[in-house]
């Protein structure tokens, strides 16, 4: 399995190896040992390799990710998983803001918590958070799945579209658009499916409250010019 | 004897004139405020404001047709693998599929691979048809990142972190009426017929601290081949530019008011952002004094119209030009063939902006299948190909008749201006004098 | 645009290695500003002692004979520790005023970087591990200290445009983000009888803080009151005589991470300033709430 040491190997040869794997390669368990902090690590992953990365690591860790499985035994800064596409992202620790932004797809799960603008512009992408999100998380949220089973900060989904929230704890406050809505067995199912993906035990579906789009912003009416 | 007044001719206010009148209505009767397509329309100082002095006794002048004026550039050598190389200085600016016509950016894509340059996808993503005809093309990452993705990325000659552009520098907000096609709402993964929300920063960084580490993961990304530019509007040019710099672009591209928008506030292209003959020097004299002028290029635009003002800001010190509105009337937008239609809609040919309603009778800024049809992709290509050329023929005669072998030798001592404010904004003498107000006496 | 660092020791047995540990999380923090840099650090005062660190352009000149010359204003209690373009001029405390009103009438070029009982700052252009060694930081011991790095968004590349601002007596600021009404503010703080050296945007947040303080305010309320009447994006870390405050705008997007153990409590940027921590591994790392005012004071220690 190769093990790519971050202290002493350029981040350009553990990225690059990352981009070359052949069809049918035997490789495609990597270590990453001694991350402390870095950014862009193991970003743009295109084939089903998977990336065990032991630390700590910086911005943008597993952005655009399409088809790779990456753990993270550490926390990660700005942008894990941005604009990811499909595969798997798991978080030990925790999230620093932005995580997930503009993801069309994948499982991004974070073990502990999440900061601000978690999920922001979500576009596909399904999101679990163990632990808090902060503030202006899922903003301008298109589509995919928000699921936290701690708290929200303020401004919760603040001008979303149609991504759905589920939330377990308390929610400070929602933002511009979003409200509390009906729990039906369709959300049920989703939220039990995306809680047994992401490996969540002592949760059920039952104890989450939905949130979306009330879709008033959706064609401009003068009574609702506040609102922007 | 009784006095009477003689007839006078009615007189209509300066600040009150028709155009603002019927604005103030307007808005009274709707509570919203206007939204239209294209750059600034009013009168600003530019390029025509300044002349060049031309060779006589003491430079002398070039043969047209024998002796050489070379007119190529490279994009991207600072940091990417495979820079780009154009035959000439002027690209085609991004403008997104979703506003133009899947026929539109076919044409400009045939048109700027005859001449041998590059065009640019915009607020959409980029469709197999403009990779397929555009042999040089530029994938744009905005705020939204609608259709982003890395193979898209890869596939991509150089990528523009658009920042903003000159008709909404700062801009997003609420665009209303923008009428979401099927196929456009797939794309952005939004739902069919809604108004568009549009962000005004990027979602995952902010600053040029931050800047500088996603421009290092786009080049992870992209295994270091691409350039990467970075695009922004008439602002702080000088600050913006040193900035650019700084967080690792290789190049820069400045976008003055004139330079058109899909859709935005009437309010905001008129009153917000520079025209752009204000903001090359101050862009060219942060890379003079970072060192890095020719080696992180500029690429300036907003009303460029022909090879004279080509030459211009060549002059100034960029190393290309963008047109994107020109681009659009080449292939036959605002054409006066279809004045009966234009005259329908409440316009004119060579008025018409309202191009978010989806109705140009030009099939250009439209999604409708009928009016698309109207353009024929293959034609308006050579169209755009015979403009550019002309831009092309024009700046090298000029360049000729300064004496220069090559674009790039143009500087700012072959100009001279014609107004106080061209010449203090180009950094020029006003014609016949030494004097460029605000740097030197008389 | 920035890069800050902040370290406040609880563990006493770590204070001669504080020099050497801010030192080493400012120079992580260099891509994201390679302009200038400066830290503040805050030793241990020696009763009825104060410090003013003045800085140079031309230190040969300015600082020759410099203890002589305050002997008298001083009451022969001077005494001056060179440091490349800085020194320290150490008197005693309650000739502090008299002293710093003589320096400044010694040389115009003479430039007063920060007084106090306890801290000392040194600022200047280049890189940071540059501007370290330039002032053998690495060797100094502290109870707390903040660091700053610079990649300049408006105002020139400077010593003076550098960060950290004195705002007071052993007090200073250091910022990351971009105010927008900082022109206004300081044509207001000017009338108050404010001074400025440039127009960097943070100077005159220090200067609001300042003004505010003396108007009886305590920092926390000066820094509250900051989220009112100060607009745009900025984090800032705050150094004081007994520890240091931290402050996010409401909408927070410059980053900001802190790190808590028995023995310290750590601010960076970046998590990559913090990794090198001792017992970073097991420490509390969490991200400052917007709008909300963080203390850790060595006279409230737990």
């Amino acid at each position: 399995m190769p093990v790519f040491d971050l202290s002493v190997t350029p981040l350009r040869e553990l990225n690059q190896a990352l981009h070359s794997i052949a069809p049918g390669a035997n490789d495609t368990a990597f270590e990453v040992i001694n991350p402390r902090g870095s950014h862009s690590v193991a970003v743009g992953i295109d084939s089903p390799v998977s990336v065990a990365v032991q630390g700590s690591v910086g911005y943008y860790c597993a952005g655009m990710n399409d088809g790779g499985a990456v753990t993270v035994h550490g926390s990660a800064g700005p942008g894990v998983a941005e604009n990811m596409m499909s595969g798997t992202v798991v978080i030990e620790g925790d999230a620093s803001q932005y995580a997930g932004a503009t993801g069309r797809g994948g499982l991004l799960v974070i073990r502990g918590n999440a900061a601000s603008r978690c999920g922001i512009s979500m576009k596909g992408i399904d999101i679990v958070v163990e632990g808090s999100i902060g503030h202006m998380s899922a903003f301008m949220a298109q589509s995919g799945n928000l699921v936290v089973l701690g708290d929200a900060g303020e401004a919760l989904g603040d001008s979303l579209y149609e991504a759905r929230l589920f939330v377990r704890g308390t929610v400070k406050s929602l933002g511009a658009d979003c409200i509390e809505k009906e729990m039906r067995p369709e959300h049920l199912a989703i939220l039990d499916d995306l809680l047994a993906k992401a490996g969540v035990e002592g949760a059920s579906a039952a104890e989450f409250k939905r949130y979306g789009s009330a879709r008033t912003l959706y064609t401009f009416n003068i009574d609702n010019a506040d609102a922007y | 004897m009784s006095y009477q007044n003689p007839p006078t001719p009615p007189r209509k206010s300066a600040t009150f004139d028709d155009y603002t009148l019927a604005e103030i209505r307007r808005a009274a009767a709707t509570g919203i405020y206007d939204i239209r397509g294209g750059g600034s329309k009013r009168k600003l100082p530019h390029f025509d404001d300044l002349l060049f002095l031309g060779a006589s006794i003491s430079r002398y002048p070039l043969e047209g047709y024998r002796e050489r004026c070379d007119t190529s550039v490279v994009l991207g050598t600072r940091f990417a693998k495979k820079p780009i190389h154009l035959k000439i200085p002027v690209t085609i600016a991004g403008m997104s599929f979703g506003a133009l016509s899947g026929h539109a950016k076919e044409a400009l894509g045939r048109g700027a691979t005859l001449s041998g340059t590059s065009t640019t996808t915009g607020d959409g993503g980029m469709t197999d048809e403009e990779r397929g005809h555009s042999d040089m093309l530029v994938y744009q990452y905005l705020p939204s990142r609608y259709g982003m993705n890395p193979k898209d990325l890869r596939r991509a000659d150089a990528i523009e972190i658009v920042i903003g552009q000159g008709a909404k520098p700062g801009g997003g907000g609420m665009l209303l009426g923008q009428k979401i096609s099927p196929r456009v709402a797939k794309m952005r993964n939004l739902p069919e017929g809604i108004d568009q929300r549009s962000a005004c920063r990027h979602p995952d960084w902010t600053g040029p601290d931050d800047l500088e580490i996603k421009i290092l993961e786009l080049r992870e990304i992209t295994d270091w081949e691409k350039p990467i530019y970075v695009k922004i509007g008439g602002s702080r040019p000088y600050y913006d530019t040193a900035l650019a710099v700084k967080a690792g672009a290789d190049v820069v591209v400045l976008d003055g008011m004139q330079g058109g928008t899909a859709a935005t506030q009437d309010v905001f292209i008129e009153n917000v952002g520079q025209p752009i003959l204000a903001c090359i020097r101050p862009a060219v004299q942060a890379l003079q004094e970072l060192g890095m002028h020719r080696k992180v290029q500029l690429i300036v635009s907003g009303g460029i119209r022909n090879g004279a003002d080509v030459a211009k800001a060549l002059a100034l010190g960029a190393d290309a030009v963008a047109i994107g509105t020109a681009a659009l009337v080449a292939i036959g937008d605002n054409d006066p063939k279809w004045e009966a239609e234009y005259a329908a809609l409440g316009t004119t040919a060579g008025a018409y902006d309202d191009w978010h309603e989806g109705k140009d009778p030009a099939g250009i800024t439209t999604q409708d299948p009928e009016l698309m049809q109207r353009l024929d992709p293959v034609a308006a290509g050579r169209r755009l190909a015979n403009y550019l050329k002309v831009m092309t023929l024009e700046a090298q005669t000029i360049a000729r008749a300064c004496g220069k072998n090559h674009l790039h030798n143009l500087e700012p001592e072959d100009l001279c201006a014609l107004t106080l404010e061209a010449s203090a904004m180009a950094q020029v003498p006003l014609a016949g004098t030494s004097w460029i107000p605000g740097k030197n006496p008389f | 645009m920035c890069g800050i660092v902040g370290l406040f020791l609880k563990d006493k047995s770590l204070e001669p290695q504080l020099g050497a540990l801010l030192s080493a999380m400012l120079v992580t923090m260099t891509d994201r500003g390679p302009d200038s840099a400066g830290i503040a650090i805050y030793g241990s005062a020696a009763d009825g002692t104060a410090k003013i660190t003045v800085q140079s352009p031309q230190p040969e000149t300015d600082f020759e004979g410099l203890e002589a010359k305050l002997a008298e204003v001083s009451g022969g209690s001077a005494k001056v520790a060179v440091k490349s373009s800085h020194a320290v001029v150490s008197i005693a405390a309650d000739r502090l005023d008299a002293v710093r009103d003589a320096l400044r009438q010694i040389s115009p070029t003479l430039r007063i970087m920060g007084t106090g009982e306890s801290v000392e700052i040194y600022k200047e252009v280049g890189l940071p591990k540059d501007v370290v060694a330039r002032f053998d930081v690495a060797a100094m011991s502290g109870t707390h200290g903040i660091g700053h790095t610079r990649m300049a968004t408006e105002s020139a590349v400077t010593t003076m445009g550098a960060h950290p601002f004195s705002t007071g007596a052993d007090q200073c600021l250091v910022h990351n983000g971009s105010l927008s009404n900082h022109n206004n503010l300081r044509r207001e703080l000017v009338r108050e009888g404010m001074h400025f050296e440039t127009q960097n945007d943070s100077e005159v947040a220090a200067a609001y803080l300042t003004a505010e303080m003396a108007k009886g305010k305590d920092l926390g309320e000066a820094l509250t009151g900051a989220l009112d009447d100060l607009d745009g994006f900025f984090t800032f870390v705050v150094g004081t005589k007994s520890g240091f405050g931290v402050l996010r705008d409401p909408i927070a997007c410059k980053p900001a991470v802190m790190a808590e153990t028995d023995q310290y409590v750590a601010f960076g940027s970046e998590y990559r300033a913090l990794v090198s921590l001792p017992g970073i591994e097991t420490a509390r790392v969490w991200e400052p709430e917007p709008s909300t005012v963080y203390f850790w004071d060595h006279q409230n220690a737990a």
